[in-house]
C-alpha cells in the first residue's frame, strides 16, 4: 500500500476515443486525465462498456482503426527522468516502447501465446526484438518464472498447451517484466479462473510487485478483486472517469452514486446477511449519450438539474475526485451500510 | 416428506480417447421440495454433471435416482415424460441458448405448444404475456417480437427462465445462470428466482463457482461443496460459511477475495501443499484432496476413501478423516503445540 506520491510514471491528460460506427461517432472515452505513480496499482471499475479496455488499448496506441484519440497527452516519464507523450512517438519507438516501458497482460492467457512456439523461444523473440541478449533474456526469464511459483526449466521447454490456465496466465505475467518495464496493464488477469488459480495469481503479482516496484493498470469487473490489489481505484462509467481515490476512501466513503451502487450490488462472503440492489437499466447509448450526468437515468439519487448540468469531477480531501451532484448524500449513505462491515 | 429428487450412490463416467474418466462418484444428495441447494466447486468438479442427471439430460453410469422416493423406470413412458417435464434447466449462456431466428413469442410458444400446456391463439397469448410479466420483462408486448439479439444479456436470461417455466416446472436447475451478467444486474435476477420460488413453490438448484453469490443465494438453504466429482461438505449455507469444515472448503473461502478492502486484505490464506489440480483420469487415492491439504495425515488420509458424514464440532457433514475422527487439523510438519491458535 505504499507507492511513491512524489514520482509520477505516467500521467495521462484529457484523453478521448472515438468509434467510427454506421449511426455516428461513439463516444468510448471521454476526457480522462490521471496520474499513475511508481510503484502503485491503480484499478478501473465499471460494467462491461463502460470504455475501461478501450482506454488501456488507447494508451499502449492498440486501437483498432476505427477508433481516434484525442487529447492533451500520455506523458511517460523514464527512468532518467527524460519525459515523452507517447501519443506523439512514430511507429519505431512506439515498438521499443512496449514491452521495455509498458507491457500488457491480456484476459485469455491461451489466445496471448502463440500455439506452436515454446515458452523459451518467446523470450528469445522478445530479447531479439529488443536488443538484449539472449543469455540474459533467458536469465532473467528463468528468474521470473521462478518468482511467479513455476518449475521454471520444465516451463521453458513447454508449449502453451501444455501448462494450465493459470500457470499459463503467470507465464504471460513472467515474460511481461524480462524487459523491466515500469508499468503493467493487466485487463481482467483472473477473470474466467477458478477461485484457488486466482488466488495463487493474486499472490504472485503482490510479491512481484513488491520485489520489483513497478506500476499497475488493473482492469476488471469484479470489485473484491480491485479491493484486493488496489491502491488507488478509478470508476468508469459511460466513457468517463466519474470517481477516483485511495481504495479505501472510494469504498467506504464514496462520493459518487454509481460507485456506490456498484458496491451496493456485489455481495461479501464474510458479511451475513446482506441487503443488496442491482442497478436499475442498462448503460447509456454513447452515440446519443443522455444530458447532464451519464448515469442519472438509472441513478436513485438523482434530482431534476442531473439530468441538466453535467457534473464537474471536483476534488475532495484525501486525494479524493468525483463527478456527482449528489455527493453529500452519497457519502452520508456510504458511510451507514459500507463502513459497518468491517471485522 | 419425501424428497423431491435423491441421488444415491451415483456415479457418472465419460469414456475419451478409450480412457474412462469418472466425473461423479459416490454422490449422495437429497432435495427436499421448495429448497434452495447451492452446488459450488471449481471447473470439472462434477457440478454441472450434477445438474444434468437431475433434469434427465444424463443418466447415471452407476447408482440411482428417485424422484417423489420411485426410480423413474417404475413408470410407464407416458408418465416419465411427465415427471421429465417437472425438471428444467436453465444454461449459462443466454447468447448460445435461445436460437438468434426466433422471436421471444417463437421462443415461448414452441415449448406451451408441444406439451399442449396452452388450447387455442388466445390463451397461448395469455400464457406468454403471463410469463413475461412473471420474470418482469414488462410490457410483454414490447418483448414479445424481439429477436434475442435486440435484448440485453440479463433480458435474456431472464427469456430463458420464463422458457424454463413455460412446462410448470417443480424444480428449476439454474446452472451458473448469472455468471455471463453484469455484476450490476446479478442481484436482481437472484431476487426474481428467489419470488418465483416462493411464488410457484419452485425448488432451485443453483450451480456457480462464485461463493460470494452462493452465500447471498442459498443463505435460507443449502450448500454443497464438491471437489474432483464428490461432495466433500454439506450442511446448511450460514454453517458452512461461517464455519469451513472441510480443509478444501476452507481453503476456498480463504482464497476468496471480497469488495471491502480492510476485510480482503485482513484474510489469512491457507496455504496449500499443491496448486496443481489432479487430472480426473489420476485421482489420488483415499481424500482426493490428500496431496493438497495442508492438514493431511499420512496413513489416514491416502488409504480409503471418506465418506460424507458428522464431524465433531460441526453442524454440517463433511468428508475428512481427521475430522470424522475429532482430530485436530495440525498443518503438516508442525507439531499440535506450535499451532494452538490455528485449530477451529
Amino acid at each position: 500500500m505504499t507507492y511513491d506520491r512524489d514520482h509520477v510514471v505516467l500521467s495521462v491528460r484529457d484523453l478521448s476515443v472515438t468509434y467510427k460506427a454506421e449511426r455516428g461517432l461513439v463516444q468510448a472515452v471521454s476526457h480522462a486525465s490521471f496520474d499513475l505513480h511508481a510503484g502503485e496499482t491503480l484499478a478501473l471499475i465499471g460494467e462491461s462498456g463502460c470504455g475501461k479496455t478501450t482506454l488501456n488499448l488507447a494508451l499502449i496506441r492498440q486501437l483498432p482503426k476505427t477508433a481516434s484519440t484525442f487529447g492533451d497527452g500520455i506523458f511517460y516519464t523514464y527512468r532518467d527522468g527524460r519525459q515523452i507523450n507517447v501519443l506523439e512517438l512514430n511507429d519505431r519507438d512506439m515498438r521499443r516502447f512496449l514491452w521495455s516501458e509498458c507491457a500488457m497482460v491480456f484476459q485469455g492467457a491461451l489466445n496471448s501465446l502463440n500455439p506452436v512456439i515454446r515458452v523459451r523461444d518467446v523470450v528469445f523473440e522478445t530479447a531479439r526484438a529488443h536488443g538484449m541478449k539472449r543469455e540474459e533474456a533467458y536469465k532473467r526469464a528463468l528468474k521470473l518464472l521462478e518468482q511467479v511459483r513455476l518449475d521454471a526449466e520444465r516451463v521453458m521447454r513447454s508449449y502453451p498447451h501444455e501448462l494450465s490456465g493459470g500457470m499459463r496466465q503467470r507465464v504471460l505475467l513472467a515474460l511481461s517484466l524480462i524487459l523491466r518495464p515500469q508499468v503493467v496493464i493487466m485487463d481482467e488477469p483472473t477473470t474466467a479462473v477458478d477461485i484457488l488459480t486466482q488466488r495463487s495469481i493474486l499472490d504472485v503479482l503482490k510479491q512481484l510487485r513488491d520485489e520489483l516496484n513497478f506500476s499497475v493498470i488493473f482492469i476488471s469487473h469484479d470489485l473484491a478483486v480491485a479491493a484486493e490489489i488496489a491502491d488507488t481505484v478509478a470508476t468508469m462509467y459511460a466513457g468517463e472517469i466519474v470517481e477516483r481515490g485511495p481504495v479505501n476512501e472510494v469504498f467506504y466513503r464514496s462520493r459518487h452514486a454509481y460507485t456506490l451502487n456498484l458496491l451496493n450490488a456485489a455481495p461479501r462472503l464474510s458479511v451475513g446477511v446482506e441487503r443488496l440492489e442491482s442497478i436499475a437499466g442498462k448503460p447509456p447509448d454513447l452515440i446519443e449519450p443522455p444530458t447532464g450526468c451519464k448515469f442519472h437515468e438509472r441513478c436513485s439519487f438523482a434530482t431534476a438539474v442531473c439530468a441538466q448540468v453535467q457534473p464537474p469531477l471536483v476534488e475532495y480531501e484525501g486525494g479524493h475526485l468525483a463527478a456527482c451532484h449528489e455527493t453529500g448524500r452519497v457519502l452520508i449513505e456510504a458511510r451507514e451500510t459500507r463502513l459497518v462491515s468491517a471485522p | 416428506m419425501t424428497p423431491i429428487i435423491e441421488l444415491r450412490h451415483v456415479n457418472r463416467s465419460f469414456i475419451k480417447d478409450k480412457q474412462v474418466i469418472p466425473v461423479l462418484q459416490d454422490v449422495n444428495l437429497s432435495i427436499e421440495e421448495n429448497e434452495i441447494i447451492c452446488l459450488v466447486g471449481e471447473s470439472g468438479c462434477g457440478k454441472t454433471t450434477t445438474g444434468k442427471i437431475i433434469v434427465g439430460l444424463l443418466d447415471p453410469s452407476q447408482g440411482e435416482m428417485l424422484i417423489d422416493g420411485q426410480p423413474i423406470a417404475n413408470h410407464d413412458k407416458q408418465a416419465q415424460k411427465r415427471i421429465r417435464r417437472q425438471f428444467q434447466i436453465v444454461h449459462q449462456d443466454p447468447f448460445a441458448s435461445l436460437n438468434p431466428a426466433h422471436t421471444i413469442g417463437d421462443i415461448l410458444s414452441f415449448p406451451l405448444r408441444r406439451h399442449k400446456m396452452v388450447t387455442g391463439t388466445g390463451s397461448l397469448r395469455r400464457r406468454i404475456w403471463e410469463l413475461l410479466t412473471m420474470v418482469d420483462l414488462t410490457p410483454p408486448g414490447d418483448i414479445v417480437n424481439k429477436y434475442p439479439h435486440q435484448l440485453s444479456g440479463g433480458q435474456r436470461q431472464r427469456v430463458s427462465i420464463a422458457r424454463a417455466l413455460t412446462v410448470q416446472p417443480r424444480l428449476v436447475v439454474a446452472d451458473e445462470a448469472v455468471s455471463m451478467v453484469d455484476v450490476s444486474i446479478r442481484i436482481s435476477l437472484l431476487k426474481m428466482l428467489h419470488r418465483l420460488r416462493e411464488e410457484l413453490g419452485l425448488t432451485i438448484i443453483f450451480i456457480t463457482h462464485d461463493l460470494a453469490l452462493a452465500k447471498y443465494f442459498a443463505w435460507e438453504g443449502r450448500i454443497a461443496v464438491m471437489y474432483l466429482g464428490r461432495i466433500v461438505e454439506m450442511g446448511r449455507t450460514p454453517d458452512v460459511i461461517a464455519n469451513p469444515a472441510h480443509p478444501y472448503t476452507r481453503a476456498l473461502l480463504a482464497a476468496v477475495p471480497e469488495a471491502d478492502p480492510d476485510l480482503t486484505r485482513s484474510k489469512h490464506v491457507l496455504q496449500l501443499r499443491s496448486d496443481e489440480i489432479p487430472r480426473l483420469t489420476a485421482i489420488p487415492p483415499g481424500c482426493a484432496f490428500h496431496p493438497r491439504c495442508p492438514f493431511y495425515v499420512p496413513g489416514l488420509c491416502d488409504v480409503d476413501v471418506p465418506a460424507l458424514g458428522a464431524a465433531p464440532g460441526f453442524v454440517q457433514q463433511a468428508s475428512c478423516w481427521p475430522l470424522q475422527k475429532g482430530l485436530p487439523l495440525v498443518p503438516a510438519g508442525l507439531t499440535p503445540e506450535m499451532t494452538a491458535d490455528a485449530r477451529p
